[in-house]
This record gives C-alpha cells, sequence and structure tokens, in this order.
C-alpha cells in the first residue's frame, strides 16, 4: 500500500530509568519536504530521534517507511533503508580522504582490491549533482566544519536515502555556508528527498520549511504547514504558558550590587562580546540563550578558565584580576561546570575526597600532612547540611544519584566559602525531586548573603528561581530583564536576537 | 620544472615550519649521516651500505607487524617472545641431519618452506588470540598483550626445553636453510630482498584492500567505522592475524641470522620495533601511518647503531641518544596533530 507519507511515527514513547522522556508522540513526513522539527533543549527531539536509529529502543509505537512497518536495529540498517542522520557532532574518519570517508564500509572492489578509480568517479559525480566543489582527494582534517558537514550530507545521499535528518546543522556556519547548505537542501527536494530538520533559529524555519511539528517536554505539541504558522504561534507551541508548582518561594533579597562586569570580551573562539552587568549581593541571577549562545563561556571568563581580551570585573567597587581558576578561587569565585560528569567528579574515588578536593590546602597542618579528622568532619556536615543520601562518606560518588553527585559537588565549593557562585546547569540530568532540593539550596545560599549565577536552558527554571533574567544571543547580551516582569516569548524573542547577525564577526 | 623549483623556494615561513616538521625524520636521518660521513669518510661505501640493509631487514618485517595494530591505536608487548617462539620452532626443525645434538634426532629433512608455515601459523594464532580478546573484552592492548608475552614465554620454554638434548641453545642448522636467509642472490642479500618482498606486500594490503582502509577508518575513529557497518572486531583480529603472520617470518629469518636460537630470543624486540614505528609517523593516536614512515624509523635506528660503531663511540652514548630521538619524535608528532584541532 502506498502511503502520502514516506515517513510515519506512531505514537512512540520511551522512558528512561521511570522518567517519561517521550509520551505518545507522532511525526508525518512527506516525501520531498522539509519537516522542521522544534521544541526547546530537552523536549525530546535528540530522543525521538536515536529511536528511529535504533540507537535506543522505544517502549511503545511504531515507525514506517513508506507504509512498511520497520524497526532499525542500529544506524547501519537505516542508511541501508534509506534513511540517514547528519549529526551534529560529526562522525568521521578525520585523517582519510572525502572519498575514503563517503564509502567508508562499502568499497567498491576490482579483483579484491578497492576499485579507487570508481570511487573517485562516483564521488565526482555525486558532488556534481549536489553542486559541492570539493577535491574528493582531500584529507578531512583539512576541511572547514561546514565543508565536513557537506560531506556527511553527500554521503547520506550516496545511499540513495530517501530521508535525511539534519540535527542542528547550522550551528556553526557561517551566513554563506548556510546559503550554500539550503541551496543543497533545495536540489535534494528536487530529488524527492525528505529532510528532517532540526533548528532552533526561527528565521531559517521560515525561510526553508514546508510543515513545522513541535514538541514539548516529550509530548506531541502538534503539526502545521508553515503558511499557517507565524513565530507567535510556534513559540507558544514549544514553551508553553503554564508554570507548575515546581519551586520553592523565592525569599532571598537581594542587597546592593556586589560584582560589577564591564565591557568583558574573550580573546578566543567562541567569543563572548561586551559583557556588562551588575550582580547584587544575595540575587540570583540567571543566564538565559540557546546552545552556542556563550552562556558558558561568558562564566568561564568571569572564573579565569578562558583568557580574556578586554574588560574589568570589580567586587564592591574593587577592581579584581581573575587571571586564572587559582586566582578567581583565592577570589572567593566557585564554578560548578556543566559537564560534571566529565570535569567535576572524580568517579572511583569516595565522597570524601570528592567534597575537599578543591580546598585540600586547608587541611594541612605545619607539616604539610592532610588532617584526616577535620577533612572527615567538614564532609560529614555537607552530607548533613544539604542532606545528601548516602549510607556514608566512604561511598563512592558514582554510586549516587545525579542528583546527590551535584550536591557533593555544590558542597565541594561551599567548603571553599565562596563569594560569588557560578552554576553552569545545576540541574541537568537530575529527577524532578532533586531539583526541588537543589533550587532550595540555591535560594538558601542567597539569602545568607552569597550572589548566585545560574545558567540554565531550562526557561521555566529561570523563571522559578531568578530575581533577574541576562539573555545572550550568539555571544553578546541581548537583554537583562526582571523576572516577575518577563514572559517566556520575550525570552525567547531575545535569545534569537543576534542569531544570522555579526556571524562574520566572530571569524 | 623550473616553476616547481620556484615554488618550492617562495613558501612562506609557515609553510617551511610545516614541511621540516612534517618530514623531520628524513632531515634527521640525512644529518645523522653527513654527521658520520664527516668524521668517518669511509662510511660512504658499498659494504656499508649493503650491512645496513641487511641489519634492518628482521627489524622491518617486525616493524610493519606492530605498525598495524599501532594503527588501530594499540601496541603489542608480546612480539619479541612471539619472535622467540617463531625461531625455536624453525630452529628445532631445520638442523643438519648429521648435527649431534638434534632437537629431534629422528626427524627427516624437512622441505624449507615447512617449518616457516608452522612459524607463521602458531603466531598468527597466538596474536589473533591478542585481537580477539582486545576487540571483545575491550581490554587495552598494553596488558592484553603483557598477558600474551608471560603466556607465551612460558609455552615457547616448556617446548624449548622438550627437545632431545634438553634446554640448550638449539644450533646445527641445514645449510640450505642458513643459505636461503644469509646468502645472496646476483648480488643482492636475501634477507634484504625478504624486507623488499614484505614492504611491497604491507603496502598492497594496506592501501590496495577494503582490510587496509578498515583498519585505518577503524584506528581513526572506531565510532564512525561502526556506524558505516565496518566490521570492527573482524577488522581487528585480522590486523592483528597479519602481525602474528609477519613475526612467524622474523623469527625464521632472526634464527638463521644469528646462527642459532633459544627461549630467550627475540626478548626486547617488541620496544625496538615499536620505536621504529613511532619515529617513522605511526602515530599512538591511531589512524595513521606509512610503510614508508616504517622504513625510515628502522633504517634510522640501524644506522645510528651501526654508524656510531663505526665511529668507534661507546655503546652506552648510543642508548641515550635513542632514547632522546624517541621522545623528541613522539613530541613532535603531537605538535603535528595537534595545531590542527
Amino acid at each position: 500500500m502506498q502511503s502520502e507519507y514516506v515517513l510515519q511515527i506512531k505514537d512512540v514513547s520511551k522512558s528512561f530509568s521511570g522518567v517519561k522522556v517521550l509520551n505518545s508522540v507522532c511525526l508525518n513526513v512527506r516525501p520531498g519536504t522539509v519537516h522542521s522539527l522544534m521544541g526547546e533543549n530537552g523536549a525530546g527531539k535528540s530522543t525521538l530521534m536515536k529511536c528511529l536509529f535504533g540507537i535506543y529502543k522505544q517502549d511503545e509505537g511504531e515507525f514506517h517507511l513508506t507504509g512498511q512497518q520497520y524497526n532499525f536495529t542500529d544506524p547501519k540498517h537505516a542508511l541501508e533503508n534509506g534513511v540517514s542522520m547528519v549529526h551534529q557532532e560529526l562522525n568521521q574518519v578525520t585523517k582519510r580522504t572525502i572519498t575514503d570517508n563517503i564509502w567508508l564500509g562499502r568499497y567498491p572492489k576490482k579483483r579484491g582490491f578497492v576499485d579507487e578509480k570508481k570511487m573517485l568517479a562516483d564521488t565526482i559525480e555525486l558532488f556534481n549533482r549536489l553542486n559541492i566543489h570539493l577535491d574528493p582527494k582531500t584529507r578531512l582534517d583539512k576541511l572547514s566544519v561546514s565543508q565536513k558537514q557537506m560531506v556527511e550530507i553527500a554521503k547520506a545521499v550516496s545511499y540513495d536515502a530517501k530521508i535525511i535528518v539534519l540535527d542542528e546543522p547550522t550551528s556553526s556556519l557561517t551566513d554563506n555556508e548556510v546559503k550554500l547548505l539550503f541551496t543543497i537542501i533545495g536540489v535534494l527536494k528536487e530529488q524527492g528527498v525528505s529532510i528532517i530538520y532540526i533548528s532552533h533559529k526561527m528565521d531559517e524555519i521560515f525561510r526553508i520549511s514546508d510543515e513545522v511539528t513541535v514538541l514539548r517536554d516529550g509530548n506531541y505539541i502538534g503539526t502545521d504547514k508553515i503558511e499557517n504558522l507565524t513565530m507567535e504561534k510556534i513559540v507558544n507551541m514549544m514553551v508553553g504558558r503554564d508554570l507548575e508548582e515546581r519551586f520553592p518561594p523565592k525569599t532571598n533579597i537581594p542587597g546592593d550590587v556586589h560584582m560589577s562586569v564591564k565591557n568583558l570580551t574573550t580573546k578566543y573562539p567562541p567569543i563572548v562580546h561586551n559583557v556588562t552587568f551588575d550582580l547584587h549581593r544575595g540575587e540570583i541571577l540567571g543566564v538565559a540563550g540557546l546552545v552556542g549562545a556563550g552562556r558558558t563561556e561568558m562564566v568561564e571568563a568571569l572564573f579565569g578558565a578562558r583568557t580574556r581580551s578586554s574588560g574589568e570585573i570589580l567586587i564592591d567597587g574593587k577592581k579584581i584580576n581573575n587571571s586564572s581558576p587559582q586566582k578567581a578561587i583565592s577570589n572567593r569565585f566557585a564554578l560548578l561546570t556543566e559537564e560534571r560528569r566529565e570535569t567535576g567528579i572524580y568517579p572511583v574515588a569516595d565522597i570524601t575526597f570528592n567534597s575537599t578536593i578543591s580546598n585540600v590546602q586547608s587541611y594541612k597542618n605545619r607539616a604539610g600532612f592532610l588532617i584526616d579528622r577535620k577533612m572527615r568532619e567538614d564532609t560529614d556536615k555537607q552530607i548533613k547540611n544539604m542532606r545528601i543520601r548516602t549510607p556514608n562518606r566512604r561511598a563512592k560518588i558514582r554510586s549516587l544519584s545525579g542528583g546527590n553527585q551535584q550536591k557533593v559537588i555544590i558542597g565541594r565549593w561551599l567548603l571553599t566559602n565562596p563569594d560569588i557562585l557560578l552554576l553552569d546547569e545545576p540541574t541537568r540530568g537530575i529527577d524532578v525531586g532533586a531539583k526541588f532540593e537543589i533550587y532550595q539550596l540555591i535560594i538558601n545560599l542567597a539569602m545568607s548573603g552569597k550572589s548566585v549565577i545560574v545558567v540554565s536552558s531550562e526557561m521555566p527554571e529561570l523563571l522559578g528561581i531568578t530575581n533577574r533574567i541576562l539573555v545572550m544571543s550568539n555571544g553578546f547580551i541581548s537583554g537583562i530583564v526582571t523576572t516577575d516582569e518577563t514572559s517566556q516569548a520575550e525570552i525567547f524573542n531575545l535569545s534569537a536576537k543576534f542569531l544570522n547577525n555579526n556571524r562574520e564577526a566572530e571569524v | 620544472m623550473i616553476k616547481a623549483v620556484g615554488k618550492f623556494f617562495s613558501k612562506t615561513s609557515d609553510e617551511w615550519k610545516e614541511l621540516i616538521i612534517n618530514n623531520a625524520i628524513y632531515i634527521v636521518i640525512f644529518s645523522i649521516i653527513i654527521f658520520i660521513i664527516a668524521n668517518e669518510p669511509q662510511f660512504v661505501s658499498i659494504a656499508v651500505f649493503r650491512n645496513i640493509l641487511t641489519q634492518s631487514s628482521v627489524r622491518l618485517i617486525l616493524a610493519f607487524g606492530v605498525a598495524g595494530i599501532i594503527i588501530l591505536q594499540g601496541t603489542d608487548l608480546s612480539l619479541g617472545r612471539s619472535v622467540g617462539f617463531a625461531a625455536v620452532i624453525s630452529a628445532s626443525l631445520l638442523q643438519r641431519p648429521e648435527y649431534a645434538a638434534r632437537f629431534y634426532p629422528e626427524m627427516a629433512q624437512l622441505p624449507l618452506f615447512v617449518p616457516i608455515l608452522i612459524a607463521i601459523f602458531v603466531c598468527a594464532f597466538f596474536s589473533a588470540i591478542n585481537g580477539w580478546v582486545v576487540a571483545k573484552f575491550q581490554i587495552h592492548p598494553f596488558l592484553a598483550t603483557m598477558g600474551m608475552m608471560i603466556t607465551l614465554y612460558g609455552i615457547l620454554s616448556i617446548y624449548f626445553a622438550s627437545g632431545a638434548p634438553g634446554p640448550q641453545p638449539i644450533g646445527g642448522f641445514d645449510v640450505r636453510y642458513t643459505e636461503l636467509v644469509i646468502g645472496s642472490t646476483l648480488g643482492i642479500p636475501n634477507l634484504v630482498i625478504f624486507a623488499a618482498v614484505a614492504s611491497v606486500l604491507v603496502w598492497i594490503l594496506w592501501n590496495k584492500t577494503v582490510f587496509g582502509k578498515n583498519m585505518y577508518a577503524v584506528g581513526g575513529n572506531p565510532e564512525a567505522a561502526k556506524v558505516s557497518g565496518v566490521n570492527v572486531m573482524r577488522t581487528t583480529i585480522l590486523v592483528y592475524i597479519l602481525a602474528g603472520a609477519l613475526y612467524g617470518v622474523g623469527g625464521y629469518l632472526e634464527a638463521a641470522r644469528i646462527g642459532s636460537a633459544n627461549n630467550g630470543t627475540g626478548f626486547g624486540y617488541e620496544l625496538d620495533a615499536i620505536a621504529a614505528c613511532v619515529v617513522g609517523g605511526i602515530s599512538f593516536s591511531g589512524g595513521i601511518g606509512k610503510v614508508s614512515g616504517a622504513i625510515a624509523g628502522v633504517l634510522m635506528f640501524t644506522i645510528i647503531s651501526y654508524g656510531m660503531t663505526f665511529m668507534g663511540m661507546d655503546m652506552n652514548y648510543q642508548y641515550i641518544l635513542k632514547g632522546v630521538i624517541i621522545v623528541a619524535a613522539v613530541a613532535l608528532d603531537t605538535k603535528k596533530y595537534l595545531k590542527k584541532s
């Protein structure tokens, strides 16, 4: 039976350790169209695509290709059936040539040897078809990101793909490169290929989409033709309007100015430009923005982990120099990193080690040896104060849940007695109950006179616990709003303010 | 031609820097040769040239074996014991019939190709186990092959002690065997011919077959190879089998070259082979390496030890120089790839 859709995703659900991340999601893609898939970070877009490619197995639901049911077991299986994906982080063998990469896994053979001539000819033909101008013999590490992406798209096409998923393809492209990408997408459409396009950039969505499907918190919100949609409509679908009772009351009262940041600009890309703002004592300042807006880079620059080209930081009106994380720590800053598993914890060490490691200098006695007793006492105190759920302080940190790991790391920084806390995605990957406790902890810290900056991709979280929100867009501050007077739509608009503007400035 | 020369001399300083870094090994070899010749002009002779090539031959065959494994981001510590095993097997099967202390006193004279096939088979078998363990259990090759190194020494020593005369060095080789290995054909040492044939075969395998391309892909980015449908497990085991086969050939040649074999033969050879590969630009980060690199690496070490001995320099200074060169080569190699990421 021929279907009017090339791909139908029917009522797919998926849970991870009891948390439902996809709830009866549907997606119907017509042949030869660009179908945009939209939603905030964590809405379930990537999970859905991973289910499609067999990287995850869905709990419920079905995938249909031109009317026939399929369940791919791995990406290779999907590829062979005409479904391919160009990942955000490209999976390529960069030390080999373009040709080698495109035909990897299916090199043509002639009398037992690889048929280089055929490979080269096929690549040239493929590139002509797609209007790509690259020498197929170039090694991949000589190419720019966008060129690598072209190669990856060409590879997808070479499998006779009927459906190509592009995941945030323009996040590292310049304006001209985006134009080139869109030209190629146009060529593909003419040839009957369907594109599933994942992006946060509204203008792109309106430039190339035929249809848009929106997800929010793992739920299917709706699908419509682009002609029937406006930016406001899409934003409303994406963010919703209800804010549940997921946050403790904001009982902190911001005081006078604690830290002033003036014209902070980073030296190396990704660059943040001219960051200027004040942080008040006891205030919780949120930082909003899309992936790649420079939020992490900004807090890293404040912490001295990123080289500055200009700008200054004043604490209580006095200029300080955070030229390295060590200096920042001695100026009583603390940074909780975004990728806590990679850069925050020592997984095989116990809680005592993980709690005291940043402050280990202060446990030395006169002879220079560490005093175990003091370290044990401090750790026990943190476990009690922060209600870390663990059998005892000797447990290995990796045996704790994500939320409790996060508490240990916050505790570690509190032992250094910081005044200014920089928290980058403090609740990423932890469950709702643990989030509430972390929120309470943050508010308690602010009440005790510490000033907190919270970087978050979750809009409700920012609206729920901050006093003000600083919005970043493409490396610039696009606005600072008072939390109680703003809306999700306003923040979303500010986040998109500088997209595709000044792009060349950062190169 | 003139244009090309013009282009060569019109490079910017950055291009020069890159050219020097990318060809550092050749520049170093060249400088060493100049240095030696400046001190000992007699160094320029056909005899010296012959000796250097002959002494490099077995090392080169072994280096090719471990090179494939290094391209897979691995390493092989069992190389030396494997070579020793192949040497002892070959020696025990190819003694003169009239020799007094024969390993197998009653055995008839075997055709020369039989022992080499047995040596290849045995070494390939044990190396395949290495490959399987590494691919299946994701054990770091350093540890997997270290286990194999120790295990092999045990097996090798048991076999060595099992001969009729007990555990004593096996000598008294069949003249045909000795002649095949250390003789010459048309003035070219047979060892050099063996090495040349191995170079051509390995070059073809690495560059012209699906197996070779898959090896580079798995070494360069295992994840990418997997999602493109490359059988990573099969490729890994094949690379180890090829390595084992080359060790088998190396051991067969080595016994005849030295003139005897015992259970200590080959000990430490892995470090020489690995060092030659690394100096020749076969990167420990995987996915990179050329046949010409292995050749250059092996030649460089032979030239150093032969040349320094030729000049009458103390052996101990050679060690110092060798050690420094290895680390410097790796530092340079790392730099080459750092700037691009």
